[in-house]
């Protein structure tokens, strides 16, 4: 079991910066999760991490031992590909037991490991097919089985479940939540699904073009992002943004803005907000006249198990609220009100970072521990 | 019971190959038939309407011929050698330039040079730089103290063939490169990572994993090759001549239809070529499975 450490890691790809100083501590026995919009470099930082790509600037901190320098193969770490990178013209005990054929194991060893494996995650009435022959979940397994056998101190994933339709992706989400309970082995998990992060994460590393945005607990990035990215980007329908302005005397500060928004909020930091931010889920839909904004009911949403309704509340501002029972007779069309508990504003300054107000601990709270 | 919608499908895919098939009776199959008949009859070139039905004798004799014989020989030798090296050759050189190597776009433009040049002056600037009295393979030689004299590379007999084969190692291996870099470059490359993450040596990378991957695209460039070696005719000519050294089954069958205008025997010869190499091609072919590899290894 192993710690990882990255120490001020850059990399760039010709003159295209992909990853600005990162710095990044990860516990033993920990499972952090990278999430990020497509080409921020998450996966490049895992590749950094595995050896397979040569950091540019920094450090790579395996067991507190500087690997930057080593290779792949002696880091002790193991590699799950999104595209599972299954020898094809290999049987699947082969693919599993590879790995061991260059460490000097007898044949019966070897056979005795990969049927152990193989075992554990339930394929070994496959072990004599060949990957060709596999379901797409089935050949995720092997490929971790392929990481298992060999015992490494840190595994690493890229993407691992984004090739499996979505259920077998909960499937095999819950069975490496198992295998980490059980191995209480260090992970690593590139994703750019957020339910994943969110359900299997010790904590989440958002990235955005190379940079960290933050490092947290789900929690914790959920209720109390440090700024308007993290906060857009984590939840499912993201959160609802508007632009504001702000008068602020001291403390105190009126924001106003599209829908007759007319807002008094104490403001417990330095900054003058910009833009607000609410959850969909936060939000109720009342009559019009009622509620802090005002807009026009666009559409509706049946998933079944929650509703989905958009407001528009100015040409380019429309939000959508996440309803657990049906709307009832309101058609679309007409105007309604939104409100929501002050405590569930988010306030941010024109760089985007979150602005903390009154009620904002509320949040805080919840983030470390539960809702209050 | 087909249906009309695959009755006229399959109408007009016929009509779409036929213009082909056309170009092809007229192209192939006509001169093919010309000279399968011919190899049966007695017929001389000067005067090819003259002549009568003769049976098999004509490929009697040339099975009878040792001078035939000589010439299937050479062109076994020269293929099962040239095309043995070239594949080495091609698969290294295409490993190395497929790792990334500083200036490899460039190495890649350079090896091509050979295989873009027209046989014929190849082989005349090979003959020249191989010259026992001027070349500057013997010039290097000597003034290298590595021998007394120089060798008579062309005009001896005996080095004849293997001066055939060098020139055509020289000549044709950046095709295979060309071929196997193609090949290596569609090998998806996660696979090869799992391989370093694994701690696999380099060696047991090749072994293990490159070359089961890199079989089907060897395997059709050595059949390329083969069935190209086995009909060999312009370099060994434009070198020798006729000379029996060096002397192919092409030349054989173009010495006797040519310089003795012996239009029969000319094509009994030029038919036995064509049978091996239609044989060993289905031999190749079977060996890899070719036809159904598509079907079976995707």
């Amino acid at each position: 079991m192993a710690s990882v450490a990255l120490r001020s890691v850059s990399k760039s790809f010709g003159h295209v910066p992909v990853i600005t100083d990162v710095n990044l501590e990860i516990a033993d026995g920990e499972l952090v999760v990278f999430v990020g919009p497509s080409g921020c470099g998450k996966s490049t930082l895992l590749r950094l991490i595995a050896g397979l790509v040569p950091v540019g600037v920094g450090d790579v901190v395996i067991d507190d031992e500087v690997v930057t320098d080593i290779p792949a193969s002696k880091r002790g770490i193991a590699f799950v590909f999104q595209s599972y990178a299954l020898y094809p013209h290999m049987t699947i005990a082969r693919n599993i037991g590879f790995a061991l054929e260059t460490l000097g194991l007898s044949r019966q060893e070897i056979d005795a490991k990969v049927a152990e494996v193989a075992a554990t995650l339930k394929i070994d009435h496959l072990l004599s097919r060949r990957p060709r022959e596999l379901s797409g979940g089935q050949r995720q397994r092997v490929a971790i089985g392929r990481a298992l056998v060999r015992q490494p101190e840190v595994f690493l994933f890229d993407e691992p479940l984004s090739n499996l339709d979505s259920d077998l992706r909960m499937e095999m989400r819950m069975e490496i939540a198992k295998l980490h309970a059980n191995l209480a082995a260090t992970m690593i998990y590139v994703t750019h699904d957020q339910v994943e992060a969110m359900t299997l994460a010790d904590r989440i590393v958002v990235l955005n073009k190379g940079c960290i945005e933050q490092i947290g607990t789900p929690q914790q990035l959920y209720h109390a992002p440090q700024n308007r990215f993290v906060a857009g980007f984590i939840g499912s329908p993201r959160m609802n943004f508007m632009s504001v302005s702000a008068n602020s005397s001291g403390a105190e500060c009126r924001v106003q803005g599209p829908g007759n928004l007319s807002l008094d909020v104490t403001l417990s930091g330095p900054g003058s907000p910009a833009e607000i931010g609410i959850r969909p889920e936060a939000l109720s839909i009342t009559t019009q006249g009622q509620g802090k904004v005002t807009g026009t009911l666009e559409r509706l949403e049946d998933l079944g198990h929650e509703h989905l309704a958009y407001v528009r509340i100015a040409p380019d501002v429309a939000w959508s609220v996440r309803l657990p029972n049906a709307l009832g007779k309101i058609s679309t069309g007409t105007s309604v009100g939104l409100d929501w508990r002050l405590e569930d504003l988010f306030l941010f300054g024109k760089d985007g970072r979150r602005l903390d107000h009154s009620l904002s601990h509320e949040r805080s709270a919840a983030a470390n521990g539960g809702r209050v | 019971m087909k249906t009309r919608l695959e009755r006229r499908e399959h109408l007009s895919g016929l009509l779409f190959v036929a213009p082909l098939i056309v170009v092809l009776i007229l192209v192939a199959g006509w001169p093919l038939a010309r000279t399968l008949y011919f190899s049966l009859t007695d017929a001389y070139l000067d005067d090819s309407a003259n002549h009568v039905l003769v049976g098999f004798d004509n490929f009697v004799e040339v099975a009878g011929d040792p001078v035939w014989w000589r010439a299937v020989r050479n062109t076994a030798i020269f293929t099962a050698i040239s095309v043995a090296i070239e594949t080495v050759l091609g698969l290294a050189i295409a490993l190395l330039v497929h790792g990334a190597i500083p200036g490899r776009g460039l190495v890649r433009a350079a090896i091509l040079v050979p295989w873009a040049m027209p046989v014929v002056v190849s082989t005349k600037i090979w003959e020249w730089m191989l010259n026992d009295q001027f070349g500057v393979v013997n010039r290097a030689i000597v003034g290298l103290g590595l021998a007394d004299h120089g060798v008579a590379w062309v005009a001896n007999g005996s080095l004849l063939l293997g001066v055939v084969i060098f020139i055509d190692v020289w000549m044709t291996t950046p095709f295979m490169v060309l071929l196997i870099l193609a090949g290596l470059q569609i090998l998806p490359e996660e696979i090869f990572e799992a391989a370093e993450v694994d701690g696999i040596p380099w060696w047991k990378r090749l072994w293990s994993i490159t070359l089961p991957l890199l079989a089907p695209t060897i395997g059709v460039a050595v059949l390329f090759r083969v069935l190209d070696a086995l009909r060999m005719f312009d370099l060994a000519y434009v070198l020798a001549g006729a000379n029996v050294n060096a002397m192919t089954m092409s030349i054989y069958a173009r010495d006797r239809l040519i310089n003795n205008q012996e239009l029969g025997i000319g094509s009994a010869a030029s038919t036995m070529v064509f049978l091996l190499i239609a044989f060993v091609a289905i031999f190749i072919v079977g060996a890899l499975r070719l036809d159904r590899s598509g079907a079976t290894e995707r």
